[in-house]
């Protein structure tokens, strides 16, 4: 017979490490309250009839957090044969409360007791065979860090489900609540029996809606139990649900000045930590001194060098490793004399030839070099050969070349994750957040974004309010990340043409018109129904520093980068040959076929130029409106990292060539009729509307609803349409590029309607009213 | 002591005990479910950078809440 174990605790207090180390299971864990909001499933690996289900943490099994709805439905479903109920030892008076919620339900119950070893430290100590006597349950001590105590856990476990039996505990309320729990018994008794029957006669004393409309009890017996409660409520001059949450609390301080003993200490580590690092002064200093320093060393040290590795050694011609210097001067005068009319005659003619790297050092070359080498071998076909590395090989290795940067960026993450910090960034940011309406919460998706808008998204799914979870999904990726930064440089690059001094701003401005987009789009949907209502509340445990351990930080790594490596096998790889396909074939003379890369402007041929020519009219009023421009923009929903290939490509230049290059910035900026309100509308369309495919994909599952993730992406181009439309035609106004005309009329209107929105009174949610009210009585 | 002190009265630095709570639905249950209930002792410990939230400590444990929730909680 297979026992189903539950395994439930408060957040943070090392239940996932636990799973983990129970199922052999790869799950990483944050030391910031609410990782695991899914609940799952793993087979004990001492025994495959045992299986064990790791529960989100919870503090109580009230229901108004994904995380306790989800934890009270699996416990109230009379699946699991027995709840381990894992408490920090650390910190035994908040823990238990939950535990005394358990206990309630009449399920088999086993504590263990994890971190004894630091209540040891702390030179504590807990008489655990007094607790159990309390509780009414066996108490087993356990490290899952060290995975010590884990096969005692186990048996008892099983032990204690076999036997089936609810806790004999000691716990339980006043006289005069007890009373009332049995009159509510008695009243609802044909609706409320056997083990959760206690349960659900505290919930009906404390009134909690979802259990009344749960229980659909006649309103005889609704008006028969509200008398009940008030008469108690009379009596303790109190509400009932306060009543009961007290006393659950006195019991459970009367247990640990029994059994806990506490020697007297002034100061803890964290709280000597936080002393300095959420100081009201150095609190925000250090805070960007540590973003500061993640970026520096992700994306300016260690993740560009080996970046450059992989994109131009590996997915490029190849790489020298060693004297490289004298590689390098002898390229530089190579071509000094290239420049000289003499020498390019000379190198016309096969007098002279480019330096060979092989020969310098320890040299490889990359991928597509031994591809194509191979390809050529076996006598492939032309658009096989094209697919294979213009296609694929291009499309997929410009994705997989920032992978050492991600790595290294998840990693300095995890490792903020891990110890406690990001805790305190929400402590710190909440201010700024609560502002337009989110909490401190949503800042970490939307750090992460500036990396990668993937593992953004998902790292939403810590957000208890499903309001905000959803309004952080549809903006974190208004961040410019990684890939959108070669748009940026780009469009710096076309507006600046070279000349640093007075343009220096460009780049910069798109940074913040990513935050003002996020700050603008949140106050705007706030105000919409859907997301209407109080702010969520922020009552967030500030868990104790620790060093995490280096298996959790590589988990927690590789679980972000493996979904961006996955994106890059699967739906890169096949839009990579959708694009190279729509890019290469074509009518030319009348004739379908494969178009020859030779030909001048052969992409005017192609199907995409067809395409861009359909759509064409969407970016007009943008001042982008040729198919060039629309083809760019198409290929940025594949990936932002083919926005600048295909430029190169369109404009003939090939797409070797750089976002730096100064004659991919000239024939950018002629591409867009050398309107610098249009490049700049180019640039904001682009950052702004809809993420590529597999930050779509992501956005997906974590709205679950297809609605919804139309309504995001709907939304995201709208306003990233909006936003372009005002700026060419605003700036164009005030430039004298644009005269006006029926557009700029629009762009009035447009902003006319962004500022009715921004201003407009906020509509009510649904029973906000009934609160308001309610508080005012209060 | 005034009737109407609540938590958010009480300076960085000193302690108050709860006397009761008041407000609705999700945040007054919060705070309960946290521990801060009727006779406990809640040590302010520091107000976050920008003015808010607010640090507590109560029951052995940190705790960030934010002012205006802080107004739920009566104290003595």
């Amino acid at each position: 017979m297979a026992i189903n174990i539950a395994l439930a605790g408060n957040p943070n207090c090392g239940k996932t490490t636990m799973f983990n180390d129970l199922t052999g299971a790869n799950q990483y864990v944050g030391n910031w309250p609410g990782v695991t909001v899914e609940k799952k499933e793993g087979k004990y690996r001492g025994d495959k009839e045992v299986v064990i289900t790791d529960l989100p943490g919870v503090y109580s099994l009230s229901p108004y957090t994904p995380e306790e709805i989800v934890t009270r439905d699996y416990l109230m479903s009379g699946k699991p044969d027995v709840v381990v109920n894992l408490v920090d030892a650390t910190n035994l008076e908040r823990n238990l409360y939950l535990t005394s919620q358990i206990i309630d339900l009449g399920i088999p119950v086993v504590l263990a007791l994890n971190m004894m070893d630091l209540v040891e430290k702390n030179g504590d100590s807990i008489n655990v065979a007094e607790l159990s006597r309390h509780l009414g349950c066996p108490v087993v001590e356990t490290s899952a860090l060290r995975g010590r105590g884990m096969d005692v856990l186990m048996e008892r476990a099983v032990a204690e489900a076999k036997k089936g039996a609810a806790p004999a505990t000691e716990f339980g309320f006043d006289r005069k609540v007890e009373e009332a729990l049995a009159q509510v018994i008695d009243i609802a008794e044909t609706r409320i029996s056997g083990r959760y029957a206690r349960w659900y006669a505290i919930k009906l004393l404390e009134g909690e809606q979802l259990t009344v409309d749960k229980l659909g009890l006649p309103a005889g017996d609704l008006s028969k139990i509200a008398a009940v409660r008030e008469a108690l409520e009379n009596v303790e001059d109190d509400d009932a649900e306060s009543i009961i949450t007290n006393e659950r609390y006195d019991a459970i301080g009367d247990v640990c000045t029994e059994c806990v003993k506490k020697s007297p200490k002034a100061m803890t580590t964290t709280q000597k930590i936080d002393r300095v690092v959420t100081n009201r002064i150095l609190g925000i200093p250090i805070f960007v001194a540590i973003m500061f320093l993640v970026y520096y060393i992700s994306v300016s040290t260690v993740g560009t060098l080996v970046t450059d590795w992989a994109n131009d050694g590996l997915f490029g011609d190849g790489w020298l490793y060693t004297n490289t210097e004298a590689y390098e001067a002898d390229v530089e005068e190579f071509e000094g004399v290239l420049e000289t009319a003499e020498g390019a005659a000379a190198f016309e003619a096969g007098e002279i030839e480019e330096p060979d790297p092989a020969t310098y050092g320890l040299y490889h070359v990359g991928v597509p070099v031994v591809v194509g080498g191979w390809l050529e071998a076996v006598g492939a076909a032309p658009w096989v050969q094209s697919l294979v590395l213009d296609g694929i090989i291009a499309g997929v290795g410009a994705v997989i070349g920032f992978i050492p940067q991600l790595i290294v960026l998840f990693i300095l993450l995890g490792f903020l994750e891990g110890c406690g910090y990001m805790a305190r960034v929400a402590f710190i940011m909440d201010r700024i957040f609560r502002r337009f309406g989110l909490s401190g919460k949503s800042f970490i998706p939307m750090l992460i974004a500036s990396g990668c808008g993937v593992p953004a998204v998902m790292a939403t799914k810590t957000i208890e309010n499903e309001k905000d979870r959803r309004m952080t999904i549809m903006t974190t990726t208004m961040i410019p990340c990684g890939a959108k930064l070669p748009i940026i440089a780009l469009v710096f690059g076309a507006l600046a043409g070279g000349d640093y001094e007075t343009t220096w701003w460009v780049a910069p401005l798109f940074y913040f018109l990513g935050l003002a987009a996020i700050i603008l789009s949140c106050i705007i949907l706030k105000k919409f129904r859907a997301f209407a209502g109080e702010v969520a509340p922020f009552i967030m445990e500030l868990p104790q520093y620790h060093l995490p351990t280096v298996r959790n930080v590589l988990l927690s790594m590789w679980e972000r980068v493996r979904s961006y490596v996955v994106k890059a096998g699967t739906i890169i790889f096949l839009s990579s040959m959708v694009i190279w396909f729509l890019l290469n074939f074509g009518m030319y003379e009348g004739q379908f076929g494969l178009l020859d890369p030779e030909l001048d402007d052969y992409i005017q041929y192609s199907l995409m130029a067809g395409l861009g020519n359909l759509l064409a009219w969407i970016f007009a009023p943008l001042g982008f409106g040729n198919w060039e421009s629309t083809v760019t923009s198409i290929t940025g929903l594949v990936a932002k990292e083919n926005v600048v290939a295909t430029v190169g490509v369109i404009t003939s230049l090939g797409e070797e060539i750089g976002e730096t290059d100064p004659s991919l910035w000239a024939s950018f900026a002629a591409m867009l009729g050398g309107s610098s309100a249009a490049v700049m509308a180019f640039c904001a369309f682009n950052l702004l509307c809809a993420p590529c495919f597999a930050a779509i994909g992501t956005i997906r599952r974590q709205m679950m609803s297809a609605k919804w993730t139309w309504a995001a992406i709907g939304y995201m181009c709208a306003f990233a349409w909006c936003v372009g439309l005002m700026i060419y035609q605003f700036v164009g106004l005030a430039t004298g590029e644009v005269a006006f005309g029926p557009f700029t009329a629009l762009a009035v209107v447009v902003a006319a309607g962004m500022l009715f929105l921004l201003l407009r009174p906020a509509a009510k949610a649904k029973g906000s009213a009934q609160l308001e009210a309610a508080v005012d009585n209060a | 002591m005034a009737e109407d002190k609540t938590l958010r009265d009480v300076p960085v630095g000193q302690s108050a005990t709860v006397r009761r709570l008041v407000g609705e639905g999700a945040v007054k249950r919060r705070i309960m479910d946290m521990g801060i209930t009727k006779g406990t002792e809640v040590y302010v410990r520091k107000v976050a950078p920008l003015g808010d939230p607010i640090e507590v400590t109560v029951r052995g444990f940190e705790l960030s809440l934010r002012k205006d929730e802080a107004e739920n909680v009566l104290v003595a």
